[in-house]
């Protein structure tokens, strides 16, 4: 019998629970030379802002061991081009679209945008990169658990649709914010965002990439995100949706097992454009093998 | 189209001190690959390193794709040790590529027969900037080939003669070739950039349609100056570091005056009075 992969994320019904992480997949055309986008449980745009930003200094990205550094600075279209350029494709896939957004300066944009995205059918989704500046203080929202609450209130009041909060491990306690997020109101959490990082070219003595520190993601990150999901999972209700240096099946499953509902490829797609495909096969193998009827059997299922 | 393909090595050897050609077959990618176009080689499956390689089209022969490169890392010491048999795991050709000249163009053109005319294009390569410079040699050297005067003069210039790559290459295509070196080992001491701006006056009277050039980003620059001065449009390859190579991570921005572009993507090519150069 083939195994049930389906999955849900807040009201959003997922075929299987391989999506694709902000920022990783362009706006997804340009991975059409390398997959049937069709087969991917949904596709998560790179972040927009109310604004078209014209990203960071380059160079933007160095290679470290296992990963790699990024500041690409949220290059984006702005939302009035994504909406016009970009979402008639996307639409077209067939494909659930979860539309990342964030705010430049006031976290307001954050409701603004929601408001926008909400009218709109074809958007499944709405994740919320709360990486970015809180008004008036030294820290991300992502950071203050106060903040991230505020801003999921709010977003909150502002759609209907199912909203999804991208936490940062970049803080003390990610528990402390997840909670802060799930009281909020948000239907589910995606975690990790990168973890900030730096990398020094010693011939000339300065860092590798322009902004000097980054966002370090891939496969270094693994264990870090694999913990954070565990400890979230232990803590909330809603589902997770677990990232972090995912490039194949096993790694896909670590996540599963230590509580996420539904995981994201990030950085392996720039080194093999067919991951998220294979990871897709190669769960519904691992249900087979183990005689497991549904995936949702598996999630959060480990032993200790 | 853009391919993902397990390419099998066919030769891997060294031509020259660190220096490498690799012959992979890939009929796909053969079949359309345009000069100035690129690949992007995964060469560990381990994960260490953990991103592909961007390596240039050198040339193209019947199913086959060379691959002319430098052991300058970690990276492109393992592509060193790849045997003929082994598999690349190879995605391309990546990038626009350079444009030709078109018959358009020929009023452009010096009017004339034959011999001691000027050339029409103008080719100028800077260490491994060399690499792209041969397949498109060898599509100049065609496009307007019925034309005695047609094929490119190429300028190649590098840090000594013993670092000096191609030159029998060009010549075999028919195109006249001009050595540069920094300690003046073979051909012309100082910068190729330096040969260029001695050669132009002459070949000025009848006017390049373009120059082409690959090469460190200080030596693009001066193309760009050299261009604008003699106002002769010139097209330049260029490199930055590259995640994914297609164009999704944004990774590889160089500014221009139309804002950030990607150079996988809408690059590696561009004019040169389009980028805003920094250094
Ligand atoms: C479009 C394009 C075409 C190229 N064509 C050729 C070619 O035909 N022959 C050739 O020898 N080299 C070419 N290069 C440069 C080649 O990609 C680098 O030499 C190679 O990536 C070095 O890898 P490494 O692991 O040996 O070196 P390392 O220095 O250890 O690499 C570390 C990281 O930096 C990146 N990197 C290092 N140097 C460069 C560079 N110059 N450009 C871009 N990324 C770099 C690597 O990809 C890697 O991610 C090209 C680069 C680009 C962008
Ligand atoms: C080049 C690059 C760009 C990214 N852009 C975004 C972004 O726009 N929004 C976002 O929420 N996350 C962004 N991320 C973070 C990823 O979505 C993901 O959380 C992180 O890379 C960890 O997963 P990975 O190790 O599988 O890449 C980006 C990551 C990379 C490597
Ligand atoms: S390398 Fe990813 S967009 Fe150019």
């Amino acid at each position: 019998m083939k195994p049930n992969l389906k999955v849900n994320i807040g009201r959003l019904k997922l075929k299987n629970p391989v999506l694709v992480a902000s920022g990783t997949f362009g706006y997804a055309e340009e991975f059409s030379s390398f997959i049937d986008l069709k087969q991917l449980g949904a596709i998560v745009t790179k972040t927009i802002t109310l604004r078209p930003r014209q990203g960071n200094l380059p160079p933007r990205t160095c290679e470290t061991p296992a990963g790699m550094l990024n500041s690409i600075g949220l290059e984006n279209p702005g939302l009035r081009s994504f909406l016009k350029d970009k979402l008639p494709r996307l639409a077209a896939y067939g494909v659930p679209l979860i539309v990342s957004i964030s705010s430049e300066r006031d976290p307001r944009e954050f409701t603004e945008l929601a408001r926008a995205l909400d009218k709109i059918r074809s958007v499944a989704a709405i994740e919320l990169n709360i990486s970015c500046p809180n008004l008036g203080k030294g820290t991300l929202i992502s950071q203050d658990a106060l903040a991230t609450y505020g801003v999921v209130k709010e977003v909150r009041k502002s759609t209907k649709k199912t909203l999804i909060t991208k936490l940062s491990p970049n803080v003390t306690s990610i528990t402390d914010i997840a909670s802060a997020a799930e009281e909020a109101g948000s239907d589910a959490l995606a975690l990790i965002n990168t973890i900030t990082g730096m990398s020094i070219d010693v011939a000339s003595r300065k860092p590798k990439i322009a902004m000097a520190s980054g966002g370090l993601s891939g496969p270094a990150i693994r264990p870090i995100a694999v913990r954070m999901v565990w400890e979230v999972y232990q803590k909330i209700k809603i589902p997770i949706i677990g990232m972090g240096g995912i490039i194949d099946t096993d790694s896909a499953l670590e996540f599963i097992l230590a509580g996420a509902t539904a995981i994201s490829v990030g950085t392996a797609n720039f080194v093999n454009p067919q991951t998220t495909v294979e990871i897709i096969d190669g769960i519904e193998d691992y249900l087979k093998k183990n005689k497991i009827n549904s995936l949702k059997d598996l999630t959060g299922s480990l032993r200790c | 189209m853009i391919y993902q393909t397990k390419a099998r090595i066919q030769l891997n050897k060294e031509i020259n001190t660190g220096y490498y050609l690799c012959v992979v077959k890939s009929n796909e990618i053969a079949k359309t690959a345009l000069p100035g176009q690129f690949l992007n080689i995964r060469l560990t499956a381990d994960g260490s390193p953990l991103l592909r390689r961007p390596f240039s089209i050198h040339k193209v022969n019947g199913r086959d794709l060379e691959v002319l490169y430098e052991v300058v890392g970690e990276g492109s010491r393992i592509f060193s040790q790849k045997k003929p048999g082994e598999y690349l795991d190879v995605i391309g050709p990546l990038g626009n590529g350079f444009s030709l000249p078109t018959t358009n163009d020929q009023p452009r053109l010096p009017l004339g027969t034959q011999g001691g005319q000027g050339p029409t294009t103008i080719i100028v390569a800077g260490g491994m900037g060399v690499a792209p410079l041969l397949y498109l040699a060898e599509k100049l050297a065609y496009s307007l080939g019925h034309m005695a005067y047609s094929k490119p003069l190429v300028l190649i210039g590098a840090k000594t003669k013993n670092q000096l790559l191609c030159g029998k290459e060009f010549k075999a295509l028919g195109c006249q070739v001009k050595i540069a070196t920094d300690d003046g080992s073979k051909g012309f001491k100082g910068r190729v950039t330096d040969l260029l701006k001695k050669i132009l006056p002459q070949a000025i009277s009848h006017k390049p349609l373009a120059i082409y050039s690959c090469g460190p980003r200080p030596m693009l620059k001066e193309i760009c100056r050299i261009s604008n001065q003699y106002d002769i449009p010139a097209q330049v390859s260029l490199e930055e570091h590259m995640a994914c190579g297609f164009g999704a991570c944004l990774g590889c921005a160089v500014n221009t005056i139309d804002g950030y572009k990607r150079v996988c993507k809408d690059g590696p090519v561009f004019e040169a009075a389009n980028i805003t150069w920094r250094e």
